[in-house]
This record gives C-alpha cells, structure tokens and sequence, in this order.
C-alpha cells in the first residue's frame, strides 16, 4: 500500500475510482496500474474468499491529472475520475488562485510550470463571428457535385505581370502542423506527422529541435526551424527541407525561451540537437544575433545564400499589439512567410504566468498584420500563417477570411493522437506517449494508426472548409482569403468590430 | 437577377438607339424599374479626342457642389465645351438629377513623370467621386452612359436615346439584389473607355475590393460591377495583360488542370493574381473602345448567349433580345463557364488613344 503524507500544501485535483463489482483485479488484471505514467494507481492488498492475498487496485490521491488513459484502457469499465471539488466559497480568491500559491509555498520557491495554451476567460473572438451565406440572390455551391479548391501557395510573390514568383509551398489543403520539437514531442509522433502530410498534400514543422535523419526522406513536406538555440543547425539541415522558419517567438511563452531539461537529453537527442548527452538545452529568449529587424534581415538572407534562394523563409513570431509594423518590417526585410502565434498557442512547458497573461489573441493579430501589409501595397510580398487556437475547420476559415493564407495546427494534432489535455507535457510522462521519450511510453504511439488519425483530420477538416465555403458561394479559397465581408460579429463592440474589420450581424 | 444586351458592329458602322431600347425592353422580366442603363461607343465624332465626362449632380442646376467640381476640373484639364445633358422627363420618371457634360483635356505639364494621361484621367474621377453629392457617370472618350432608376426603356425616353448613334452598345436592365437603387448605382459602370454590365453578385467582393485598395482604387460605389471595371482596367492598362489573360484571371481554370497540362502560364497567372479571381455568379459584357468581352463565372450560374451576324455581334441575358434584333442570326451559342468570347474591332476606331 502506498503510502501518502499529509501536508495542507498539496491539493490533489482528481482522483480515481474503481467499481470493484466491475473490476478483475481477482483474477490478478492490473492494466490500470501499467497505463498510469503519473504513479497515481498502485495495488492494494486485500483478503481473498478463501484466504489467499488479492491485490485491488488504489488511488494514491497525489497524482491523478484527469488524463483518463486508466479509464480509457480499463478493459471492463471499472474506472472513472472524480474531480475533487475544492471547498472555497470565495469568490475572488479561486481555487486556482489559492492552489497556486499552496503549491509555490511548498515548491522551495520554483517558478509554476505548465503545458499546453493558455486556459484563460479570455474572449475566444472566433465563436463571435460567423459567416454569411447564400439566399436567393446568388446560388450556393454543392461542394460535392462542383469543384471546390482549397489548394494554397505559400511564398513571395510579385503583384504585377512580369515580376517574380518566389519559391512557393504548396498546400493542397490550407493547413500545416506547427511546430513541435524531438524532444518535446517524441520522433513517432514527427514521423506520424511527416507521413501525414507527404500523402495529403501538406507540411510539418520540425520545431527548433532539429531533423533526425530517418526522417529526411520527407524533406520535401518538412519545414525545418532557426530557432535562438540554434539546435541541429548546419548546412546540410537547412538544406535538406522545403522551407526554413526563423522562431522569433511562440504564442504559449512571448519574450521567452524554452527550456529542455538535460534528463530529456538521449543519445538520439543530443545527436538531433548536436548538443552533449544529458545537458540542458537552452534557448535564449532572444536571438544572440538579432537584436533589431536589420539583423534579421541579414539572418533571413544568410539563410538563403546557403540554400541558394531556393526554399521559401518563414519568420514566426508571437502575437503582440505591435504585430502590425513588426509584420511589415519581416515583409520588407524578405521573409517570405510570416506565421504569427497568438496567446492560446500551446507549448510542451512554459511558465504559467506568462501563458495566462502574455500575447494577444490570433484572430486580432492576423486581421491587423494583413490590414497593415495591403495598405502598405505589400501582402503579395509574404503569405500569412495564423497559429495559435485553432480549434475546427471553422477557425481555419474564419483565420482566412481576416487575411491569414493558410494556417498552423498543433494542439489539434496532439488531441488526434489521443492528448485529453492533462496539461502535464513538461513532466515527460505523457501517458499516451505523445510528450515523451521514455521507453514503455513512447512506444504507445503507433506511428502507422498515428499517421492514419492525422490523414483523417486534414481530410476531414478539409471536406468541412469544402462545405463553408460552398454555402457561402465561393468556390477557389483565394477568393475568401482577408474576405472579411462574408464574416459578422456577433456580440461585440465597434472598436473589436473595426480591428477585425467586420460588420455586425445584422448590417 | 438583371438583364443585359450587347451590340458591336467591328466593321465601325453606326447605328441609332432605338435598337437597344427594344431589345432590352423585351427583357422586362429580368428587371424591377430600379435600374437601367445605356453606354454608347462612338457617339461623339466631334469630340473624338477629348475625354467625355458625363456628371451627375444630385440635386438640381444651383448645387452647391457644381462649382466645387468645375473649378477642380478646370484647375486640372482644359475644357473645351460644358454642357447640360439633354433629359425629357415623362410621367414614368418626372424628375432625376441633374446632368452635365464636359468635353476636356488634360493639362499636360501636370502629370508627374510616373503617370500617364490615363492615370490622371483615373485621378480626377477618383477625386470627384470622394466629393458628397456627385458622380462621375462616364470619362472616355467618343463614349457616353446614361442610366437612373427606372425600367431601361423609360430610362431610355427620359435621355433621348434614340438619339445617339454609335458603333456598340449595351444596356442593363437592373433587380437590385445588394445595394439600393440610385441613379448613380445604376449600371452600366465605365471608367475611361471601359464599361461594364453585369448580371450577379459575386461572392468574392471582400477580397477584390482590398487587392484594388492596394493599387489605388477607390471603390465608392461598394457594387460588384465597379469591382469587376477596376479589376479589369488594372489587369490590362496597367499590367498589359491580354483580355484573354485578364479574363483568365478573374475565371481561371481549376489547378487539376493547370497540373494536367502543366501549363506555366496559367499557373504564373493563378499564383499572382489570386485575389483578383473573381467567384459567385456573373455574367458580364466588358467593352472598351477596341471590343468586347462576354465571360460567365466557371460555374456557368448566369445566362448569356452571343451570336453573330455578318460583323455585328450580339451577347444577350436572353436569346430573345438577340431574335428580335436579328431574326436571321447567322449562329447562336451558349459560351461555357469561365471560357470568354472576344470580339475585336476590324478597323481602327474614332476613339483616339485612351
């Protein structure tokens, strides 16, 4: 039996628990016991019928997250997690509040750590607008007897007859997997990811942990990051991919770092990352090159110089209130592309206070760096990446019609490989091996069905984009990109109206 | 749903207004008196080199803004002749506004080296159209529009078509589905010598409408078929695009055929000019002082059949139109979505360069 200590600092959230009249813990099933990463679940002895010693499964009620593998893989439904309600009838000091500061009093004084976006009441704008459709004076399109096109090139491109078509990424559906790095992530979830996208059409991000050879087969779907470690960079890297992007930030940790711990750190890692065995991997929350837009500029071609000018560059960066200039001077310094983050975008760990209260919402970002870019006369110059929340099809097209070309996708492809959004990715213990390189975990991702969840989603999302823009009437996804005449607000004021550039509902 | 008609003679010979009239009349259906239009093509031999341009004041002959507009034109261009645009009102339309029409030419030592005569043109009727109380109606030369609210033949008496003669001609018969009816909404839309009658509501009106931001454009009238004249006049006067190429642009062909016949060009095309592609229905009759074009959406969800006759050619909503104008029509097709038809004039017209 396990044994716990009682300390008034330590709240636990969730627990299980176990219906012993469905359980098979009697005839020696301990599936539970393996499937929890957390330690939450140990054995119980208790006596038998006919005196032998049984062992019942027991909560330890210290490190349940709510994750719900035990649940999901307990073969006779004997489990369920129940959500500890914590008796605080204040109304200002929260739960939240109150657990956080019982936590950092007892944590030796550590910095609260967590993964994934932020979870604040922040308003979410795309369930505030919704799309106009077709009635009467001009027909809807049946997406499924007419063609429908929702390919995308991403690159520079000129505005006129006769000027330059850059190198172009080419989306058959306008959706890419954001960055997640080998460490973060494990390399079957970035092969997943690199198989998806060769056979749909489309592209992943390798995230600033480098490319780990066995994947460079899928080079062509790869985008390949630059990031302020420096991690994995060489020649032969930033040949080897379809695009380069410089990470200037992310939407989870705007003006910061990230932090590998050195535990984390494996042979294949530290030979991905060319950095030793078992070190921190550290990113500066600056580049240590580029402390203004000229030394991007020399960034942005230095990387073409070496790749002879024939992959686009990205730069991404995190939405902030300056976005708008910050995003015309990438577009004239030569990016490319430019993917712009906001604040839901998720992260393997970042510290909770920045997650909660640093960045700006996407959907603002995106319509005032593509409003700033025509007004300059220079959106052809760069396409648009929006990231950062993206939770349907719906909010893919609604980032198109404020001005993005295409957009990121990251969260959503943890929860297609089975994330329930635990929150715990820092820990390395990710119960469906997602956020993990443990050996016993890692390998509960099989990367064939893995490849097959995110093939589904990038179809499934694409059928779905087919069909809004059908009732709306369109029928080439260029004609609804910064479209923002076939959106309306719903519920709120002029001043969000007129930075998304949107009339209300009803005008 | 509108209805439009279209006439070119590509030999140059004249005819009278009496012919447009009946042939957009018999589309009466189409329209709900809330619109209709004419715009004529070699109707001002005289004038043939200087640029026409047909105001419409709201209000009456003491607007205030009438100065305003002719000390500006007057500032900028040399006008040789200023006059009241004839109107017989009737009981079907007792009252419109008020109309003038200049005769004018720029003053050259005024464009700035970057610009040519066109673009000043563009200019001064971007200018004037930010002005409160009046609209530029038409600015080519050896062309004029005329169009209000009513039904196209009732428009039509109350201007005295009949008495305009020119080599094309088109006219709209207008069911205002978007903006309201007003007599400057009305259609035909020209811009220099580019016209534009249109049938649909495009759905990529958004997007348009900020990629001609980019180059200057000032949309006042916020309709589709302003969208659709500047779209052209900037693919083909300022980038030199083809009509062909212009109207491939607006509606290209799908990328599973471009990857087919790997076609270089179209893909080029496609790739810049993304946001000029213009979705939705429509049928539209383009012309400009060489010719005309017919293009449908790529979805073919508006009607339009051409047809031939010796060297006049007709386009028309309904065929009807192009029966009664020639009941001996040579040949009549439908054109297929997306694909444009092209007519050309054989000689060399009266319009001078503009």
């Amino acid at each position: 039996m396990a044994h716990m200590t009682s300390n008034w600092k330590i709240m636990p959230s969730f627990h299980p628990e176990f219906d012993l009249s469905r359980c098979d813990y009697e005839n020696g099933c301990r599936i539970c016991v393996g499937e929890c990463s957390f330690g939450e679940i140990s054995l119980k002895p208790v006596k038998g019928r006919n005196g032998t010693i049984l062992y019942r499964p027991w909560a330890n009620m210290s490190a349940c997250n709510a994750c719900q593998r035990c649940v999901k893989m307990c073969p006779h439904r004997a489990i369920h997690i129940v959500n500890q309600p914590m008796h605080t009838s204040h109304g200002y000091w929260t739960p939240h509040h109150v657990s956080n500061i019982w936590r950092q009093a007892g944590s030796k004084g550590g910095v609260l750590l967590v993964g994934t976006g932020a979870t604040g009441p922040q308003k979410r704008y795309f369930d505030h607008m919704m799309f106009d459709a077709c009635q009467v004076t001009n027909p809807s399109i049946d997406p499924l007897r007419e063609p429908m096109e929702i390919r995308r090139y991403l690159g520079g491109k000129s505005d006129h007859y006769g000027g330059e078509v850059g190198p172009q990424l080419q989306l058959e559906v306008p959706i890419m997997f954001g960055a997640m790095s080998f460490g973060a992530v494990n390399l079957r979830v970035q092969e997943a990811e690199a198989i998806a996208t060769k056979e749909v059409g489309t592209y992943w991000n390798t995230g600033e942990g480098g490319f780990h050879q066995r994947l460079r087969q899928y080079g062509q779907n790869t985008i390949v990051q630059v990031a302020s470690g420096r991690f994995g960079v060489s020649e032969d890297y930033l040949k080897s991919a379809a695009a380069v992007e410089i990470k200037i930030g992310q939407g989870a940790k705007p003006g910061i770092g990230g932090h590998l711990p050195g535990e984390k750190v494996s042979e294949a890692i530290s030979q991905t990352r060319m950095i030793p065995e078992g070190t921190d991997a550290l990113s500066p929350a600056p580049h240590h090159d580029i402390y203004s837009i000229e030394d991007l500029r020399q960034l942005i071609f230095a990387i073409k110089e070496a790749t002879s000018y024939k992959v686009p560059v990205s730069v991404k960066i995190a939405a902030v209130n300056n976005v708008a200039p910050i995003a015309s001077g990438i577009a004239r310094a030569g990016a490319d592309i430019i993917a712009i983050d906001g604040f839901r975008g998720g992260t393997g760990a970042t510290p909770l206070q920045i997650r909660q209260n640093t960045g700006i919402p996407i959907e603002l970002a995106i319509s005032a760096a593509d409003r700033r870019l025509t007004e300059e006369g220079i959106r052809n110059k760069v396409s648009l990446v929006a990231s950062g929340g993206i939770q349907s099809s719906s909010d893919v097209l609604k980032a198109i019609c404020l001005g993005a070309d295409a957009v990121y996708v990251a969260t959503s492809v943890l929860i297609a490989l089975g994330c329930g959004m635990c929150q715990r990715c820092f820990t390395g213990r990710c119960p469906y091996g997602i956020t993990t390189n443990k050996p016993g975990l890692a390998e509960r991702i099989d990367v064939g069905e893995a490849a097959e969840a995110l093939k589904n989603l990038l179809h499934a999302w694409g059928e779905e984009i087919k069909e809004l823009m059908g009732s709306m009437g369109i029928s080439a996804i260029e004609a609804i990109r910064g479209n923002r005449d076939r959106l309306r607000g719903v519920g709120m004021n002029s001043e969000e109206l007129s930075i998304l550039g949107i009339k209300h509902a009803g005008d | 749903m509108c209805g439009i008609v279209g006439i070119v003679n590509t030999d140059g010979q004249v005819i009278d207004g009496t012919h447009i009239r009946e042939a957009i009349r018999i589309q009466r259906e189409r329209g709900n008196g809330l619109g209709g239009g004419f715009a004529v093509y070699g109707c001002y031999p005289d004038n043939k080199d200087k640029y026409a341009f047909h105001v419409m004041y709201e209000g009456d002959r003491n607007s205030s803004v009438i100065p305003v507009v002719e000390d500006y034109l007057a500032s900028r261009t040399n006008i040789t002749q200023s006059e009241q645009i004839p109107v017989y009102p009737n009981e079907r339309i007792p009252k419109g506004p008020y109309f003038k029409r200049y005769f004018l030419k720029p003053i050259k030592e005024f464009l700035s080296p970057q610009q040519t005569e066109a673009d000043y043109i563009v200019d001064l009727v971007m200018t004037v159209n930010k002005m409160e109380g009046v609209f530029v109606v038409s600015s080519g030369k050896n062309l004029g529009v005329f169009k209000g609210v009513g039904y196209p033949e009732d428009i039509a008496d109350y201007f005295g078509i009949q008495d305009y003669s020119g080599y094309m001609w088109v006219a709209h018969n207008r069911f205002p589905t978007n903006t309201p009816g007003w007599w400057g909404g009305a259609h035909p839309f020209t811009i220099l010598d580019k016209t534009v009658v249109h049938n649909g509501e495009i759905t990529s009106y958004g997007t348009n409408l900020r990629w001609l931001q980019m180059y200057g454009y000032y949309c006042m009238l916020q309709t589709d078929t302003e969208v659709i004249s500047y779209i052209f006049d900037k693919l083909t006067r300022k980038d030199g695009l083809s009509d062909e190429d212009a109207c491939y642009v607006m509606a290209p062909s799908l990328w599973e055929e471009i990857d087919r016949t790997n076609d270089k060009k179209k893909r080029y095309l496609r790739q810049i000019y993304g946001p000029a592609i213009v979705n939705g229905p429509f049928g539209i009759v383009l012309t400009h002082k060489d010719g005309a074009i017919v293009l449908n959406d790529r979805n073919k969800l508006r009607p339009v059949v051409c047809a031939r006759s010796g060297n006049t050619y007709y386009a028309s909503s309904e065929e009807c139109s192009i029966r009664l104008l020639s009941p001996e029509v040579e040949s009549l097709w439908s054109p297929r979505g997306g694909e444009p038809v092209i007519i050309e004039m054989q000689k060399e017209t009266d319009q001078g360069t503009a």
